[in-house]
């Protein structure tokens, strides 16, 4: 029943998948953690960029930006991010474009976790006389980021359904593969229920268990 | 009232949304009030130039085009009476199939799968798959040569597939949605070559922003037999444009065609092939 | 302008500040500078590339404007198909009967859980073997299926937190006065809810708006981000100028929507001492409004 699967690395695709999500993930959580920080700064220029960056990158599509990055940055600009073979080259310009889209919506659930966080817990920080980044870093951030582990692991789910954009620019993870098994192969419904599976697979439990983290570390009030 | 208020909203919406669309509606076809003779819909190529090319004016230029015209009028439509229409590759058995479109015209290469399912009339133009490169580069003298080198083409296409399998498996390929995002990586050095059939190629490099800055490399890689598809069995109609394409090219349309669309890239094209003589 | 995140600025403070705000703008600059030469010496700033884009009205009217009527109407007829959707599968969510809720629960958590553009290619291949519609129509309404089968689930979730947002006296109240499930739903709940959800829905708007662009690039279905292609081709190949464009009319397009509909929401808002919503008492003074904590949520996972 299964034998159309033969001659393609099904795996193979899906394990691209995963990388691009998980470098992707790590990279928005970065930038995005930078951007929210900027976003509630005393630098008025800062705020208005972490404003800025966030309406003009959540408004375009993803393939914009993705096609951005590679006929700009690439093919434009030659920048290769240190690699050197095509592959290489289009996911690592995946993965920036990922992150740099995903931040925009990391750094919007962060700065709503850092408006649950109760106003007395900074005021009684700047009574102990602790500078902005210290607030930030010491008491703001690892209670916000606790009480939006939901909302970060639905943009997790999001940006692993994202990756498949990715074929827009070549790079050969399980959308690419699925593609060009429809255009090859006469079994449309089960090549579509074998992709879907393993979209199921790799985003429900990312959501379960996050559910689960979610309600261990929120901070009762 | 609440109720009412959100409801007076979402119908703003609706109204503005509706009045967005509504414009877009408006058809073109009614532009037919004048003539009321017959109609021709035919399939052709928007996006690639010197074969099938929608102009900013809505016009539409190149090879193809001229040959569809030409036989239209054969086959005794007006350039007015003709209606042409983007056929995608993938689409263009089952637009014959149904009757969407009378016949297509669209870098269509005769080939056996395909023959299953149309009927061809002609060949009226022997393609074959080339590279383009820029003009000052002149590493790359036969198809061994594209090996270590970065080539570019459109995802899914033959072409790409070519090279993956036969001619150049260690080069390396980027692959892209359309032609164009090839041309401003070979414009910026990313790319070294751009593959597929060389009347595209050719209609490439002969546009005006292109002149001089590409060439072809005239490497026949393989052969592409273009001919024009119509429902299978409907064999009065394709005898009608195999006479129509043996007229075009006794009385001089068809090479002058050549020369307009891809004269100017220095592109040699083969001689005007016979009916039915199918190069493999 | 003060935030509870750091003191009122001393005048050492307010130097480094100055001090920052320089560094930043000549980091940008320098950005700025590096793109502007890249770009200048690869040819893509050159005139002949930008220029049919503002000396003649031709590239707008064949191409983009085209392109830009299908955007709207994929996404809008996945909208109007998506909403009321959405809305049955919440409120199905919700039901008190385990065969109703089970099912809705199953689908729209099968939906969220698959790419939409994999939903597109799979509407698409289906109507291509099992229904005779022509390929122009049939890619609009695979582009409409994928979107609709997606944010219908997500709008579902939506509508699930917005109602349970509302305090549980509304519905015992309308129990009260003898209101049957429909009813308490209809005039009670949904109203109420429907200031909650509001930003949720218009950030999935704009997701369906960029969403179609995923029709273009998988189906080549021709709406804006498509007709780059017969544009691009035009015009010697200059894709730099004609995505920039793109992006800019996606940008106005979704900053026009989200504008409309925070005003809106800010009129809803006034007219009614909301219950659905709260205003979030953020620690600094320049931190925006919040919603209530459920619903937050679901308004996060537009992405």
């Amino acid at each position: 029943m299964f034998d159309f699967l033969e001659g393609y690395d099904l795996l193979g695709a899906f394990w691209v998948t995963v990388q691009l999500t998980v470098y992707s993930a790590l990279g928005s959580l970065i930038w995005g953690t930078l951007l929210a920080g900027m976003k509630v700064s005393p630098v008025p220029l800062m705020r208005g960029f972490a404003t800025g960056y966030v309406n003009v990158v959540r408004n375009i599509p993803l393939t914009v930006i993705i096609l951005f990055a590679s006929l700009g940055l690439f093919q434009t600009l030659s920048i290769s991010l240190g690699a050197s073979d095509f592959t290489d080259i289009n996911f690592r310009l995946a993965v920036l474009s990922l992150s740099a889209y995903t931040a925009a919506f990391v750094c919007e659930a962060l700065r709503s976790g850092i408006n649950t966080v109760p106003v007395g817990q900074a005021e009684a920080a700047r009574a102990l006389g602790l500078s902005f980044t210290q607030i930030l870093r010491l008491i703001i951030l690892p209670q916000a980021f606790r009480s939006v582990v939901n909302p970060l692991s639905n943009v997790l789910i999001a940006l692993t359904k994202n990756t498949t954009v990715a074929a827009a620019i070549g790079v050969a993870e399980a959308s690419y593969l699925m593609k060009g098994m429809i255009e090859n192969e006469a079994q449309l419904l089960l090549i579509s229920a074998v992709f879907a599976f393993g979209f199921i697979v790799l985003t429900l439990p990312t959501g379960l268990i996050l559910g689960w983290v979610s309600k261990k570390v929120a901070v009762k009030r | 009232m609440q109720l009412r208020k959100v409801t007076a909203a979402s119908a703003a919406v609706l109204a503005l949304a509706l009045t967005a669309t509504a414009c877009g509606s408006d058809d073109k076809d009614d532009a037919s009030g004048s003539g009321g003779g017959k109609k021709i819909t035919i399939g052709i190529k928007i996006d690639q130039p010197g074969i099938g090319l929608k102009t900013p004016d809505g016009k539409y230029t190149g090879f193809d085009v001229d040959v569809a015209t030409y036989v239209a009028k054969e086959l005794g439509y007006d350039a007015a009476d003709i209606t042409f229409k983007e056929t995608k590759s993938a689409d263009r058995e089952t637009s014959i199939e149904r009757g969407d479109v009378k016949f297509i015209a669209a870098s269509y290469s005769i080939n056996d799968e395909r023959l299953q399912k149309v009927d061809f009339a002609g060949p009226y133009l022997l393609a074959h798959q080339d590279i383009l490169v820029r003009a000052d580069d002149s590493s790359i003298k036969s198809p061994e040569d594209l090996n270590n080198k970065k080539l570019c083409s459109v995802a899914g296409s033959t072409s790409a597939q070519n090279v993956h399998d036969k001619l150049a498996p260690k080069a390396q390929l980027q692959e892209y949605g359309g032609y164009s995002e090839c041309l401003t990586g070979l414009e910026n050095k990313a790319v070294d070559a751009l593959t597929t059939d060389d009347s595209i190629l050719a209609g490439y490099a002969s546009q005006d922003a292109n002149k001089g800055k590409f060439k072809l490399a005239g490497f026949k890689m393989t052969n592409e037999n273009y001919g024009i598809g119509l429902k299978k069995g409907d064999a009065d109609l394709k005898k009608k444009i195999n006479d129509a394409l043996t007229k075009m090219v006794s009385d001089g349309s068809w090479k002058k065609a050549v020369d307009a669309n891809f004269g100017p890239a220095g592109y040699k094209n083969e001689e005007a092939p016979k009916i039915g003589d199918i190069v493999k | 302008m003060t935030s509870v995140l750091y003191d009122a600025q001393g005048p050492r403070a307010k130097r480094r500040n100055v001090l920052y705000t320089v560094l930043f703008v000549l980091g940008a600059a320098a950005v700025v500078w590096w793109v502007y030469d890249g770009l200048t010496s690869k040819h893509q700033l050159d005139w002949v590339k930008w220029k049919p884009f503002f000396t003649s009205s031709q590239p707008w009217e064949t191409f983009l404007w085209p392109g830009l009527q299908n955007t709207l109407k994929a996404a809008f007829f996945a909208l109007i198909i998506a909403l009321p959707l959405g809305a049955l599968f919440g409120i199905g969510r919700l039901s008190d009967h385990r065969w109703v809720r089970g099912p809705a629960g199953v689908v729209v958590e099968f939906f969220r859980a698959i790419p939409v553009l994999i939903l597109m290619l799979i509407a698409n291949q289906a109507y291509f073997e099992y229904t005779e519609l022509d390929p122009d129509t049939r890619l609009l309404y695979a582009v409409i299926t994928g979107l609709v089968l997606y944010n219908a689930s997500v709008l579902a979730e939506i509508v699930r937190a917005g109602i349970l947002t509302l305090p549980s006296g509304q519905t015992d109240a309308a129990k009260a006065i003898g209101m049957r499930k429909g009813q308490t739903m209809v005039f009670v709940l949904l109203p109420q809810a429907v200031t909650a959800m509001l930003p949720a829905i218009v950030s999935q708007i704009v997701v369906i708006v960029k969403d179609t662009a995923l029709g273009g690039a998988v189906l080549a279905f021709p709406e804006l981000l498509a007709s780059v292609r017969p544009m691009a081709a035009n015009y010697g190949a200059n894709t730099i100028a004609c995505f920039t464009i793109i992006a800019v009319i996606y940008l106005a397009l979704n900053f026009a929507l989200t504008s409309f509909a925070s005003w809106l929401e800010q009129r809803l808002r006034r007219a009614k001492k909301s219950t659905g919503a709260i205003v979030g008492t953020g620690p600094g003074g320049d931190l925006e409004t919040i919603d209530a904590p459920s619903l937050k949520i679901d308004g996060e996972r537009a992405v």
